[in-house]
């Protein structure tokens, strides 16, 4: 077994765009549910709609990049706001079952053949990044990182990605500690509380969900930027599931949390793959077989996940009296 | 003490008008399933002064502070504070108006500092803006004004220790503390309190009490739930009775403790015999 090289591809993922993707769907999800404890179980959604917006104003209404990137924010804005009006009066459990089915819905819309004129029906959109890869300032090559070598395409995905993992970053953490985000924290632990004392809950709570979602269709729109290539698949419930997971093992009500928690998750699973593969390669374990790993591995994140509630419930970051599960 | 002439504008009775009122409701009722919760024919709260509203468990008392600060909505009824209408409107709206209310069951923020809590209570800070949230200059003095403020009231309801820990670890009497003060750093013209001593240590109390009675001289109404008679007595200029969701009757303190309605409402028919008793016909009625 080669244990350089499983050391190398799990390194990897410390940089990859996926880890990225989900750190700012995860931070989205942080100003829902950490900061203003909305329940939002539907950020595949979100990531979606900055996904298909991207790819829909870039390759249909043939917007560059900046348009493309608007066009796809935008989208998520609007989404927020149809979900937010009717919910956001209501208790918190009206926003996660709308969510929910709101984002499933739009699977399903991306999805059919009905509409293939706008979003490519069961194939997507593909080959929408000729602006964003314009822009790249490496010169055309391999580049040899010590524990990985990438193309100038990946190595500029990974820039702007990171990039924008870090604005967001300081723009929550600015946002977190004015007045603004304490009134949202606020809401967080007591509703009424804050009513009385004169705050329009509604718009903030709405204000928080646009935000939110918006973060995640950046989200949604690096993840199909590395490979330019969008399909309905990719934005089922599990992509919404694995960016809770991400959220949680960081920690909810903070900063940091999901983009460490999205690095140990990428590198857990390439950690787990590359290992079990291995092993089954040797022959160590006879009852599995290779395509048998890729499952097991989420069966270890599940397990992962349950020492994680009982043993560290605040998230690697959190602080344990701010917020936990039953937070 | 007040003087009686200037709080009723004529016959002292249930309901009757005030010379300044502040606050003024009319057929005010709210029902829950076949229970008339509320059902209040008119009722003034005069300005500048203190009014305690008594009344025995379950008397409704609760449920119309819901109402008068929008938490609830009733069946029926108009109410307007100051002179501005209030039916329908919303309760951060009510409290931006100058009316703000505390809670029976406390509502800290516990997971707030003790005093982002107290900021929290302050109105007008632009820094809540989401826009202006970004651009530090536009809110610094105001938040430094406001943390003076707060500063100065956690002091006065001996919460200073307290300032940097998370309200979560506060005492239930703290935490009742707090929402009192919380609720004054809006500055508030008229402020409702439900049951505001309940598990405040005598000596604290005492030292409230004076706050209450500072709050009036600078020119706030103070409106308040309370069983404990002692605390009425000291420090209310006019009392109001409520059972079973009416006002039974209201007046200066001293007048009320003496009433028959009152009496007959808080101890029913058994006014004349003692709890044992009451329990033993219970039983023996079963
Ligand atoms: N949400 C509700 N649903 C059903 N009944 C309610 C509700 N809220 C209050 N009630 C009923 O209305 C009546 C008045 O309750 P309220 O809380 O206003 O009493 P209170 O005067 O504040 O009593 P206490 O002194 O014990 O606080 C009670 O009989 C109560 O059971
Ligand atoms: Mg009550």
């Amino acid at each position: 077994m080669d244990f350089g090289q499983i050391f190398n591809l799990t390194a990897g993922e410390l940089i990859g765009v996926f880890t990225a993707a989900y750190a700012l769907c995860a931070l989205g999800l942080a100003m829902h549910f950490g900061f203003t404890g909305l329940l939002n179980f539907g950020q595949a959604g979100f990531a979606a709609l900055g996904a298909y917006g991207y790819a829909f104003a870039a390759l249909k209404l043939g917007w560059n990049m900046w348009g493309s990137f608007g066009f796809g924010m935008v989208c998520a804005a609007v989404f927020a706001l149809i979900l937010g009006l009717p919910t956001l009066r209501l208790r918190a459990d009206y926003l996660a079952i709308v969510t929910i089915a709101a984002a499933q819905a739009l699977y399903f819309f991306f999805g059919t053949e009905k509409y293939a004129a706008f979003t490519g029906g069961s194939n997507g959109l593909s080959e929408f990044g000729g602006d964003f890869y314009g822009y790249n300032p490496f010169p055309v090559g391999r580049y040899d990182l010590g524990i990985i070598t990438l193309s100038e395409k990946e190595i500029w995905i990974r820039v702007v990605s990171w990039g924008l993992v870090a604005f967001v970053a300081v723009l929550l953490v600015i946002l977190t500690r004015s007045p603004w985000g304490r009134t949202l924290k606020g809401i967080r632990e007591d509703e009424d509380a804050v009513r009385s004392l004169g705050k329009n809950v509604f718009v903030y709570k709405m204000q928080s969900l646009v935000l939110g979602g918006v973060i995640g269709s950046l989200g949604g729109m690096v993840f199909v930027l590395s490979s330019q290539t969008n399909q309905a698949s990719t934005w089922v419930s599990n992509f919404t599931f694995m960016t809770w997971t991400v959220l949680l093992l960081g920690g909810a009500a903070t900063i940091l949390g999901p983009i460490v928690g999205s690095a140990v998750f990428f590198m857990f699973l390439m950690f787990t793959q590359a290992f079990l593969e291995g092993l089954v390669n040797i022959g160590a374990l006879p009852f599995l077989s290779i395509a048998q790993v890729g499952q097991i591995r989420y069966l270890l994140v599940g397990l992962f996940l349950m020492l994680l509630v009982i043993f560290r419930p605040q998230g690697f970051f959190g602080n344990k009296k701010e917020l936990q599960f039953n937070g | 003490m007040a003087n009686i002439e200037q709080i009723a504008k004529g016959a002292i009775e249930p309901g009757c008008a005030k010379v300044d009122p502040i606050l003024v409701a009319s057929g005010v009722t709210r029902q829950f399933g076949g229970l008339k919760a509320v059902d209040v024919a008119h009722l003034e709260i005069p300005r500048g002064k203190i009014t305690a509203l008594i009344g025995p468990n379950g008397a409704g008392k609760t449920t119309l502070f819901n109402l008068l600060t929008g938490f609830d909505k009733p069946n029926t009824g108009t109410w307007n504070f100051a002179g501005k209408d209030l039916a329908g409107v919303a309760p951060h709206k009510v409290a931006r108006m100058g009316m703000v209310r505390t809670f029976q069951l406390t509502k800290a923020l516990s997971l707030l500092t003790v005093i982002d809590n107290m900021r929290l209570g302050a109105q007008d800070n632009p820094g809540e803006k989401f826009f202006a949230a970004f651009v530090r200059p536009l809110w610094a003095n105001k938040e430094r004004e406001i943390t003076e403020r707060a500063d100065a009231l956690l002091t006065r309801f001996k919460l200073d220790a307290k300032r940097d820990d998370y309200a979560a670890g506060l005492s239930g009497g703290q935490r009742k503390l707090l929402e009192m003060a919380r609720a004054l750093m809006s500055k508030p013209e008229l402020v409702m309190l439900d049951e505001p001593m309940a598990g405040v240590n005598p000596a604290l109390t005492q030292s409230l009490l004076e706050h209450i009675k500072g709050l009036k001289e600078n020119g706030t109404t103070v409106l308040f739930v309370e069983h404990d008679m002692h605390m009425v007595r000291h420090i209310s200029d006019w009392v109001v009775v409520m059972a079973e969701g009416k006002i039974v009757a209201e007046g200066p303190p001293a007048d009320v403790m003496k009433n028959p309605a009152v009496i007959d409402a808080y101890l029913g028919a058994h006014a004349n015999s003692d709890l044992g008793d009451v329990e033993i016909a219970t039983k023996e009625g079963n």
